[in-house]
């Protein structure tokens, strides 16, 4: 395949950035979408130029690293993948393809296609987790029996891999997915609930100083979370929120 | 010489560590606060060791490459954690779990740390549970258990195909609170290039920031290394694109013995090379094998036809197909241990049977599973006389629930869908046993660096059994460390802060900047990965999964060769003073050449086949690996001497008091 790339080049944080125009050539199907960033990079290298910085890590979608705004969609044209599972088989020889970093005022650029996300870090420091010690001084595992239904609702809530799609994706760049998918897992949980009240209050006040938007109910980042975490998980942390207002 | 001293507690081997716990001494609460514990690695073991000491008092620094201490490798783990619950009453304990993990690393582990494993396991599930770990349950509310390769019991605790997602995730969860307190200061992008030594004692590291390039100088009275597995030697690997051996070797060479670097795991159900862009490997957990089934056709014109596309591996026929492992294997079947799966599947390929264009694949697969949960559930559902259609519908929903997030990973790489033709898989490096040296308390051969998880040695022997290291690094980094660390900083309560203003840390931060800029003067014309690339093939084809005398010694003259045209031609754009991920990886690279060219020193010096260290020199008639107790029966620790090709070998003889050793037998 042939195609040309238009990708968000930006020296650093402050600098200006702009779109720059990329031709290449022998593009494999079965290559991923970080695989042709890779040939693309060992080419710039080869002719002196500063390769494009972006992040990732694992490259089985597991890891949360990889962020790349895709032909105006996160993650790329392909539903349930991170960008590090698109395949270039989703494109065509010919496509012209434009790659930009996330945008949100709380995801700063560093370089390139590298975003600060250490925001999100911040909000869970302010309440994303249990407060028990790790001595293993707590009782059996299987001393208080879980309602099968509730476990996985927060097995699938838990399994947000905190890449921030859904920011790009919100047009006023909200985290209530994010934060919703943490606040209702641990919600769901009969150990989650002696701080739960406090938890969505710290939680919701910490993702709200990171200066993210509001959320509107578009439903843009369920379609493009690379998780398939659901809409279902902000109604359940706006109910859990209400409740610790009102008993506050 | 210094003496290797693994410091195993005097008495039985069921009460070594809980004595040893009430023997060692403690640092009181109000000293703690005066004490500094750096920590490098954020994943199970770094993690949880950092959310552990913090809580205990300590005032932690934990460092990582990656932007998010959450995005540590441990989250891509799949299949399950290991403990001794005996919740399923299938007649598991302790014992057993001691007694599988020695035996499933061919009898080259330490008894005594193996059995602490054993027994702080149960706790691990009570404190992931504790913490909101989510995992898998059955419909009365308690928790699920699956079964994993070399044993006979359901020991495996599971969330789906993302254990250790989760429990990575619960232990970010419990350092995110310490952060919140204050207790952890954390440095996300930032990259350990040394380690600093005063007066004998581990006292700091040298890192970078990975963003301004800033060379930095960190002080603490000890030093946890949680740093990983060096698995990307190979290149191609399982491991995550930035997992790398620097934090271990730079230890290695200010004095911590390296040891058993040749032990290392190839897994067998990863999914199979597709070209020469490859840059990674993605595992296919090892769960599957409870209900995929592997084989080859058992004729060479069906192999021909389905290489050419003629032919479909359903439309052959039960009885032309070769399920290797089962014939092999009847008693373990398809849950043989790692090593011998690979081996088996090697042992196809080789003879021609490889199903895919390039020879190197054979087939799991899930059709007879598909059928009998279909089966079972249509009964469930009181369907009389089902379809043949319902029947495989419902069972692949069983399946879904079991492994959707595998299948639809497969799916979208291959572009073939497992639920309706068999996956095709081949063996991938995927986990290193060996590591830095440590004593029973978790200590290297340098006093105050402790190392923990994958990245020591102590607990895998010769090949690691499946969901055994997601219980190791949570052992060491929550039940393990925290106390055995408190024994060697008793000594610190009067140290006071050490200072980054002393001599070693500005003569070691200053070689690392020497270092730094030696490899961006270079201005030679080749990429890193073009370097990386051709010592992964070295590694992989002679430092792999079946090594001899000849291949060996080729390799270690091919990787000087490789280590000079390095230094001679590597090419790094940019400056060092930005962020540079191209002289990120020259850097690691730098050091998988010098651990490649150890790693195959050390097979060489094992002339004997243990786990997943195969001699070809060394075999049984039927082609399995053959131990030489007498001769072997020992740990390799490597002492650097200057000169990577040169190292200095040390022995510390293995002694089994409670395991007999008989030659491994999974029939």
């Amino acid at each position: 395949m042939k195609l040309t790339l238009k990708i968000w080049r930006q020296k650093g944080p402050e600098e200006k950035g702009k779109i720059v125009t990329y031709p290449i050539d022998n593009i494999d199907g079965d290559m991923s979408f970080l695989e042709m960033m890779d040939v693309l990079n060992v080419e710039l290298v080869k002719k002196g130029e500063s390769p494009v910085a972006f992040d990732h890590d694992c490259r089985e979608g597991i890891c949360g690293s990889c962020s790349m705004y895709i032909d105006g969609e996160a993650h790329g044209p392909d539903r349930g993948v991170t960008t590090c599972q698109l395949h270039m088989r989703k494109f065509k020889d010919g496509d012209t393809i434009y790659i930009e970093p996330w945008r949100a005022k709380a995801f700063p650029i560093i370089k390139d296609l590298v975003v600060d996300r250490s925001s999100f870090d911040r909000i869970m420091n302010a309440g994303g987790y249990i407060s028990v010690n790790t001595s293993g001084n707590t009782i059996d595992a299987n001393a208080t029996p879980i309602p099968k239904e509730d476990a996985d609702k927060a097995f699938e809530a838990a399994t947000c891999i905190g890449c921030g799609a859904c920011v790009a994706s919100c047009k006023n760049a909200s985290a209530m997915l994010f934060v919703s998918a943490k606040v209702s897992q641990l919600a769901l949980l009969p150990q989650g609930q002696v701080e739960a009240k406090d938890r969505v209050l710290k939680m919701v006040e910490a993702m709200d100083e990171e200066g993210f938007g509001n959320c509107t109910n578009t439903g843009a980042c369920e379609v493009e979370c690379p998780k398939g975490i659901s809409l279902e998980n902000i109604a359940r942390m706006n109910r859990e929120y209400l409740k610790a207002m009102v008993k506050k | 010489m210094p003496i290797l001293n693994s410091k195993i507690p005097e008495g039985s081997i069921d009460k070594k560590w809980s004595n040893h716990k009430s023997k060692i001494r403690l640092v009181n609460p109000a000293n703690k606060r005066l004490i500094d514990v750096i920590v490098v690695g954020s994943g199970l073991a770094g993690g949880a060791a950092s959310a552990s000491l913090a809580e205990l008092g300590y005032n932690v620094k934990t460092f990582c490459f990656q932007d998010s201490p959450r995005r540590a490798h441990s989250i891509a783990a799949q299949g399950g954690i290991n403990a001794a619950k005996n919740y399923q009453g299938d007649g598991d304990s302790v014992y057993r779990l001691f007694y599988d993990t020695i035996k499933g690393g061919d009898y080259r582990s330490r008894e005594a740390n193996v059995h602490r494993l054993a027994e702080v396991s149960a706790n691990i599930i009570d404190q992931c549970v504790a913490q909101g770990v989510p995992f898998a349950r059955e419909y009365g509310g308690l928790l699920d258990n699956r079964s994993f390769g070399g044993v006979l019991v359901s020991r495996t605790f599971y969330a789906k195909g993302q254990t250790g997602q989760q429990l990575l995730l619960g232990a970010y969860s419990a350092m995110s609170r310490q952060i919140g307190k204050g207790k952890i200061k954390m440095y996300s992008r930032h990259e350990m290039l040394d380690l600093v030594i005063v007066d004998g004692k581990a006292r700091g590291i040298i890192a970078r920031n990975l963003v301004t390039g800033e060379i930095q100088k960190h002080s603490a009275h000890a030093v946890v290394l949680g740093s990983g597995g060096y698995g990307n030697v190979f290149f191609l690997s399982t491991n995550a694109m930035g997992s790398n051996v620097t934090a271990a070797w730079k230890t290695h060479i200010k004095g911590a013995f390296f040891s058993n670097p040749c032990f290392t795991q190839i897994h067998p159900t990863c999914i199979p090379v597709s070209g020469d862009h490859q840059s990674k490997l993605t595992l296919m957990s090892e769960s599957l094998r409870n209900d995929g089934r592997i084989w080859v056709p058992k004729n060479m014109e069906d192999v021909l036809a389905i290489r050419e596309g003629k032919l479909k591996p359903t439309e052959i026929s039960a009885e032309n197909r070769d399920y290797y492992l089962e014939r092999r294997y009847p008693s373990f079947g398809n849950l043989v241990p790692r090593d011998v799966a690979s081996r088996a599947a090697k042992e196809r390929c080789d003879a021609g049977y490889g199903v895919n264009k390039t020879g190197e694949a054979v087939y799991l697969d899930f059709a007879s599973a598909i059928e009998r949960y279909g089966k079972e559930k249509a009964q469930v559902l009181n369907i009389d006389n089902p379809s043949e259609e319902e029947i495989l519908s419902l069972g692949r929903k069983v399946i879904e629930t079991k492994y959707g997030n595998l299948f639809q990973m497969y799916y979208k790489i291959v572009d073939d869908d497992p639920y309706y033709t068999p996956m095709q898989i081949y063996p991938a490096v995927h986990y290193t046993m060996g590591g830095l040296w440590v004593d029973y308390n978790l200590m290297s051969t340098i006093p105050g660096c402790f190392v923990a998880g994958e990245a020591n040695f102590s607990d895998h022997g010769a090949n690691r059994l499946g969901a055994s290291a997601l219980m190791q690094g949570l052992a060491d980094g929550y039940f393990v460390l925290p106390y055995t660390i408190g024994d060697y900083l008793a000594d610190d309560i009067r140290t006071g802060p050490i200072s980054t203003d002393l001599p070693e840390f500005e003569k070691t931060a200053n070689e690392v900047s020497e270092n730094i800029s030696k490899l961006m003067n270079i201005k030679g014309s080749k990429p890193v990965d073009y370097f990386h690339k051709r010592l992964g093939k070295v590694m992989w084809n002679n430092v792999g999964m079946a090594r001899n005398a000849e291949g060996l010694n080729a390799a270690i003259d091919e990787i000087k060769i490789i280590r000079e045209e390095f230094y001679d031609d590597v090419r790094i754009p940019g400056d060092a003073n930005e962020l540079n991920p191209e002289l990120e990886k020259a850097l690691r690279v730098a050091d998988l050449i010098d651990l490649g060219q150890l790693m195959a020193i050390d097979a060489l010096n094992r002339s004997e086949s243990c786990g997943g260290h195969f001699r070809e020199e060394s075999q049984t008639e039927e082609g399995e690996a053959l131990r030489d107790d007498e001769n072997f029966t020992y740990v390799s620790a490597w002492e650097y001497t200057g000169d990577p090709s040169k190292p200095n070998h040390h022995k510390e003889d293995l002694v089994y008091e409670n395991i007999k050793l008989v030659q491994r037998s999974y029939k």
